[in-house]
């Protein structure tokens, strides 16, 4: 209770600027670099058995506060000698008076003290410890986070808190991830733990939809058409996914719940081509591009199918409608109706279309960040048709950065629910199998996380399941 | 035209001597046939008796005399003093002297029969068939070229340019070959239904690609039906990059894969 009253109080003034900032910053100018806190992360080692489970225990835990983008891990060659395992092996040193008269008095160093951290050569702001043991056959983790730069313990302590996992590999990883989720939420970092990331893969023989965990593990087949289904949407609530599968009849969403696997009733209008499924942030509509009239055009229905609404009226092909999540009234969207496609933006109700990108290039898989504010999507401006590279933009000033390059072909970007991270697809030059990976929103950060089989069309699920 | 008279003249009276002539043959053998053996010894001096002549084969066979199935053989026969000859196996009635061929699929047993004056008289040949050579398979039920093969073998693919959906002035050359080629399989079989499939090149997105595909089939179709093709004959189908017929990443295999494919529908 106390540790919480004095996280509550410090959190408050120096990791919420810290988030502000961060995230104001990426808001602005996307690919400006962050002012990070810097984090020193001990290694941390097990009593008895649980000793076995610490390799794994540490790799996961330094990925994980890595991998979030926004922390500046300080390099273990620059830690002091002496590594703290729990907050009693931090001794103040004394002040001893002077040997010699008119001389001040000198400090005489007792032990580990936070200042070992905080001075040089390591200049952490921050300070994670503990140790983990076997009790009752399970593995606990006792975890802490210090701000070092504070006078004493007390009031260094953020985080000090127990954790339980089975005793292997998994309980490892499970106990570093928490306690990794605990150190993110200090820093204001939304944790993607528990998120999903949908995606289309051919590992089966047939593109089928897979779902996995935001780091690549866990992936799972979710359904089984055997001919071609695509385009996965998750709705806001995450318990619906939709997707578009080849029937005998043509192009048909089809929409599934996450909980039982089973599909859920959707009534498709009668024609040929009906793709890119958009749940809308309302939780009420789905949009999706069909063919009407001898083209692709955007419409809008309730989330059965049933209410059909048509929101474009051009002789041009339209496809992936996107709803910005935050006001939930704009739309973006791929149009040819200026020529060669180009991103859009219209009202949900069909009105004040307007062009987004300047007419170069050819532009493809709008994204909008949760903050509505600055969207990605992939372009082939400055590049041949069909180099895509993964961009974002901030819709009010139109001011663009590139994110990927010179990594053959980079397609479909999706924004984490943290607006920190991104998913994309890449293909390599002269490849044919493409793959997944995540990135931070300035470029960096990018990890591979499927291997197996052609990968693409990545989402990620807002909510945690 | 006298000619002509005179050359048919001609034909009958030669026709009229080759019948007579045909008429003292037949008479011939009965003259000169040497009279029974047995009545001979008895009364050298006496004439011979007035009873009636004989009927009697002479030779009867069957060449050659094993065949495999599928094969013929030659029945041979030569008869005296009949005018009443037949051979079974449905063959009927025969002449007296004679050949002919035949294709028993199993051996078979031929009788020759020749009556004449109340008496008969028989030969047999048999003609063995071996079956060690299997026989060819059945012919095939139904016409041998269905309607899809025709649409297959005689329509051509019409190819697009990049990022577009006009039929250009070549795509109209094959397209108005292949409305000749629809029609002509519908005039044949009018139940017979066709869908379009619209691809693309690997370098448009998945999305854009996926209704590219299903504009280009409807450009075809459109074309299609003002070339007078039933528009109720026509489906289309987009597979925008999903069924590439080439994979090299080049502007030759990029034509070729944006293209619209005419298939019988399943």
């Amino acid at each position: 209770m106390k540790i919480k009253l004095i996280l509550a109080s410090l959190c408050a003034l120096a990791a919420g600027a810290i988030f502000l900032a961060g995230q104001e910053q990426i808001v602005g100018r996307v690919s400006d670099k962050i002012q990070k806190s810097k984090i020193a992360v001990i290694d941390f080692r097990g009593a008895g058995d649980a000793q076995k489970f610490m390799a794994t225990f540490n790799t996961t835990l330094w990925d994980e506060l890595n991998n979030s983008g926004r922390l500046e891990m300080v390099g273990k060659t620059f830690y002091p000698l002496e590594v703290p395992q729990q907050p009693q092996d931090f001794k103040p040193p004394t002040t001893a008076a002077s040997v010699r008269r008119g001389d001040p008095p000198h400090i005489v160093k007792n032990g580990p003290w936070l200042t070992d951290w905080s001075g040089p050569p390591t200049n952490a702001n921050y300070l994670v410890f503990g140790y983990t043991a076997v009790q009752d056959g399970r593995l606990l983790l006792r975890g802490f986070l210090f701000n070092v730069g504070q006078p004493d313990v007390a009031s260094a302590q953020l985080i000090g808190k127990l954790y339980f996992g089975s005793l292997d590999e998994d309980g490892s990883k499970k106990v570093a991830r928490e306690f990794a989720a605990d150190i993110l939420q200090q820093f204001g970092i939304k944790s993607l733990a528990g998120t999903k990331i949908y995606f289309v893969s051919d590992r089966s023989g047939n593109k089928e939809i897979w779902s996995m965990d935001y780091d690549g593990s866990n992936q799972k087949q979710m359904t089984n058409y055997k001919t071609i289904s695509k385009d996965p949407a998750v709705s806001p609530d995450g318990k619906m996914f939709a997707f578009h599968t080849l029937t005998k009849t043509g192009w048909q969403i089809m929409v599934h719940s996450v909980e039982t696997g089973k599909k859920l009733p959707f009534y498709n209008m009668v024609t040929s081509t009906i793709e890119t499924p958009e749940f809308a942030p309302d939780g009420q509509h789905m949009l999706f591009s069909a063919t009407v009239d001898g083209w692709l055009q955007v419409c809008m229905t309730d989330l059965n199918g049933g209410n059909l609404v048509r929101l474009s009226h051009v002789r041009a092909l339209e496809v992936s409608p996107k709803v910005d999540p935050k006001n939930k009234r704009e739309v973006l969207f791929i149009s040819g109706r200026s020529g060669i496609e180009q991103l859009w933006k219209m009202s949900i109700d069909g009105g004040d279309v307007e062009r987004v990108t300047n007419g170069e290039g050819y532009v493809a898989n709008p994204s909008w960040r949760p903050d509505g504010q600055t969207i990605a999507f992939a372009w082939t401006r400055g590049f041949e048709p069909g180099a895509y590279n993964i961009f974002v933009m901030d819709l009010a000033s139109k001011q663009y950065t590139q994110l990927t390059s010179n990594s053959g072909k980079n397609e479909s970007p999706f924004w984490a629910p943290d607006g920190v991270h991104l998913v994309y697809q890449s293909t390599p030059t002269r490849g044919r199998a493409a793959q997944i990976y995540t990135m931070l929103a300035d470029g960096t950060h990018q990890q591979k996380v499927t291997t197996q089989g052609d990968n693409t069309q990545p989402v990620w699920s807002n909510a945690i399941n | 035209m006298r000619n002509l008279s005179r050359t048919l003249g001609t034909a009958v009276f030669a026709a009229a001597l080759m019948i007579s002539a045909a008429g003292c043959k037949k008479k011939a053998p009965i003259v000169n046939t040497p009279p029974p053996t047995t009545a001979a010894p008895t009364t050298p001096s006496e004439p011979p008796p007035a009873a009636p002549l004989a009927v009697r084969i002479n030779s009867f066979t069957g060449e050659p005399r094993s065949i495999e199935r599928g094969q013929s053989a030659t029945l041979r026969w030569s008869v005296g003093n009949s005018t009443d000859i037949s051979i079974d196996q449905n063959l009927g009635a025969v002449a007296a002297n004679g050949t002919r061929q035949v294709f028993p699929s199993q051996t078979t047993t031929y009788t020759l029969t020749a009556k004449g004056g109340g008496a008969q008289d028989t030969r047999s040949v048999t003609i063995e068939v071996s079956s060690s050579v299997p026989p060819p398979p059945p012919r095939p039920a139904g016409p041998a070229v269905s309607p899809g093969d025709i649409l297959g073998r005689d329509a051509q693919d019409v190819y697009f340019d990049y990022d577009k959906n006009d039929i250009r002035a070549d795509g109209r050359d094959t397209l108005t070959k292949d409305a000749d080629v629809i029609k002509r399989i519908l005039a044949a079989d009018p139940g017979f239904t066709i869908v379009i499939e619209g691809h693309c090149d690997e370098r448009g997105s998945e999305e854009y690609n996926l209704a590219l595909g299903d504009r280009r089939a409807i450009a075809v179709k459109e074309f299609l039906v003002q070339l007078g093709v039933p528009e109720d004959r026509l489906k289309t189908i987009s597979f925008g990059k999903e069924r590439p017929v080439c994979t090299d990443q080049d502007e030759a295999c990029y034509q070729r894969n944006r293209r619209g494919h005419l298939a019988p529908a399943q």
